[in-house]
């Protein structure tokens, strides 16, 4: 009996170590580009070529970074990513705030204020979540042209708030109904209206999902290529239009640790918002895609 | 007044929105689809003539390409996706002290942009200076990893890179599901001497179902609106060899001016991915209504 539970320990301990085994190979998958992204941006040109793709830079060199911010080339503009991160920021930031303040009003009205039809405007918002936006490039290049926005920040702002207001609503409706109607209910009884329940009662209750909803609609628009890339015009493209187009310049000598340089800096909001918001950007996630 | 304005209210609210929606998400939709009924190509006309566009489409080899890449891609992507995904998933449940750590490490390609993602990966992948040169230097001169110019094998390096950012999501979504699953049921497997991985295969992966939908549709609707992963890893080539529907789409519509073949292929992209996710909403919204 005794012997018998000293062999099973003994595999579990083998067990185990093969379990921690596979969990750093994986580690390794994961940070391995992460680890030569860094590693080649800080690595001199001349490195690059005689040295190893996963070795560590023998002279550490900021160059790449200064070049890739500042002067490296995006087409025949030679201005860095500096002009496109704040592009990015000056679209981000409107389209965030006001997606996600229409998200809550909508949230509020369907969960709290059912209507006749109310389940069915939701429905048609949720429909519109899933939609692949190839659909609405065609007609929305018009549009854009028709309003005068087209090639504008304000056009992308515009862009984004439209196709962002499904998911906000989503996220907000999903939060609101969980809270008992009697609430409302009571407040009312109160004579309180319509808007000063939204404001007193249900904003402050709301912090958790305002943070849920600003990361995942951040991540969304910060991310964007699609939109980014269809209708903006030199100036006013975002950055990740920006880097696609520093990588795939064609000309000039291919400056790799330049392109890695380029790809942090245009990584690194989101990546900031992941590791100091993490729990809130993974509820996001979840709540996007198993709910949605 | 101010009485109706009050008992209004929510609908006034809900307007705008309702508005928006019909209009750029379903009244876009019909102007798409009534496009690619026409003879439109570099401007829009709006005389129907039926499905010239579609078997236009349906002829073109540039189109086969993208639609078999699609499935190559879409296949591998979910089937790797979601077994990479489950299995760590699985290893992290083993009461893994670092687990917090771990999982952080696993699931920030999530929070990337697919075009950093493809930049690293057309550098880490690329044949002089990438993998391929490290494992010469190892002593395998012969070594050749040349997939990403390859045109034959160039669709296989976006799934790479695509397993690479979606696999920690699923992984995080199993998990989820992981410990959802019923304590006591697994106890009592434990006391009956049920040896573990017996309690993984019959007990806890089949109560997992509904987590296995969500993660499938999650992927699929992922691999079917592909862009940007493939623009920035391979600009859709060698050649054409990594076109996907939304590659062409987009190519159609933007550099070819040829509005007619742009409208009919997202009308298509449009029917796979509802061919996928209208079933689940429905289930999904009618399982709320009955609760």
């Amino acid at each position: 009996m005794i012997n018998n539970n000293y062999k099973i320990n003994y595999t579990n301990v083998i067990l185990r170590m093969l379990l921690y085994f596979f969990l750093s190979v994986f580690v390794l998958y994961y940070l391995l580009p992460l680890f030569v992204m860094v590693t080649t941006s800080l690595k001199s040109l001349e490195e690059i070529r005689t040295g190893s793709l996963v070795a560590l830079p023998r002279n550490i060199t900021f160059e790449a970074w200064g070049t890739a911010w500042s002067s490296a080339c995006t087409g025949i503009q030679c201005e860095g990513l500096k002009p496109y991160f704040w592009n990015s920021i000056l679209i981000a930031i409107p389209a965030v705030f006001i997606s996600t303040l229409i998200g809550a009003l909508n949230g509020y009205v369907v969960a709290q204020w059912r209507f006749k039809g109310a389940n069915i405007i939701f429905a048609l918002m949720l429909f519109g979540c899933f939609i692949p936006f190839q659909v609405v490039l065609l007609p929305m290049a018009r549009v854009l042209g028709l309003m005068d926005l087209a090639g504008s920040i304000i056009g992308l702002i515009f862009v984004h708030v439209i196709y962002g207001i499904g998911f906000t609503t989503l996220f907000f409706r999903n939060y609101y109904v969980n809270i008992p109607s009697e609430l409302v209910k009571a407040a009312k009884m109160d004579g309180a209206t319509f808007l000063r329940i939204f404001w007193s009662i249900f904003l402050p209750l709301s912090l958790p999902i305002i943070v849920v909803t600003i990361i995942w609609q951040f991540t969304q628009i910060w991310n964007d290529f699609l939109f980014g890339v269809s209708f903006s015009e030199a100036g006013t493209q975002p950055i990740t239009v920006a880097l696609n187009n520093i990588v795939n310049s064609t000309t000039g000598v291919k400056e790799y640790n330049v392109d890695m340089a380029a790809a942090i800096i245009a990584a690194m909001p989101t990546l900031l918002v992941y590791i100091f918001a993490g729990k809130y950007f993974i509820r996001g996630l979840t709540a996007g895609s198993v709910k949605g | 007044m101010s009485n109706w304005l009050e008992k209004h209210l929510p609908k006034i609210v809900l307007g705008p929105s309702l508005f928006a929606i019909i209009l750029f998400v379903y009244g876009f939709i019909a102007w798409t689809a009534w496009i690619s009924f026409t003879k439109s190509r570099l401007m829009p006309k709006y005389d129907i003539v039926g499905f010239i566009q579609y078997s236009r489409l349906f002829d073109s080899p540039r189109w086969e390409v993208a639609i078999d890449n699609l499935f190559i891609f879409g296949f591998l992507f979910i089937l790797i996706s979601m077994f990479l995904g489950l299995l760590i998933a699985i290893f992290l449940d083993q009461k893994i002290r670092v687990e917090g750590a771990l999982r952080t490490i696993y699931l920030y390609p999530m929070a990337l942009s697919l075009i950093v993602t493809g930049t690293a990966w057309k550098w880490i992948l690329n044949p002089g200076l990438g993998l391929e040169s490290v494992v010469k230097s190892w002593g395998f001169t012969d070594f050749t990893f040349d997939w990403v110019i390859n045109p034959d094998f160039a669709i296989y390096t976006v799934v790479i890179a695509g397993v690479w950012q979606a696999s920690g999501f699923v992984m995080a979504l199993f998990l989820a599901g992981l410990r959802s699953v019923d304590q006591e049921i697994i106890k009592a497997a434990q006391v009956d001497g049920v040896p573990t991985f017996k309690i993984y295969t019959a007990i806890i992966i089949p109560s997992m179902a509904p987590i296995f939908l969500s993660a499938f549709i999650v992927l699929a609707h992922l691999a079917i609106k592909s862009f940007d992963l493939v623009i920035a890893l391979t600009g859709g080539g060698p050649g054409y060899a990594t076109d996907l529907p939304a590659t062409y789409m987009y190519t159609m519509a933007f550099s070819r001016g040829d509005i007619g073949q742009a409208a009919s292929s997202a009308i298509i992209m449009m029917l796979v991915v509802f061919a996928v996710v209208v079933p689940y909403l429905y289930s999904e919204l009618r399982n709320k209504n009955d609760q």
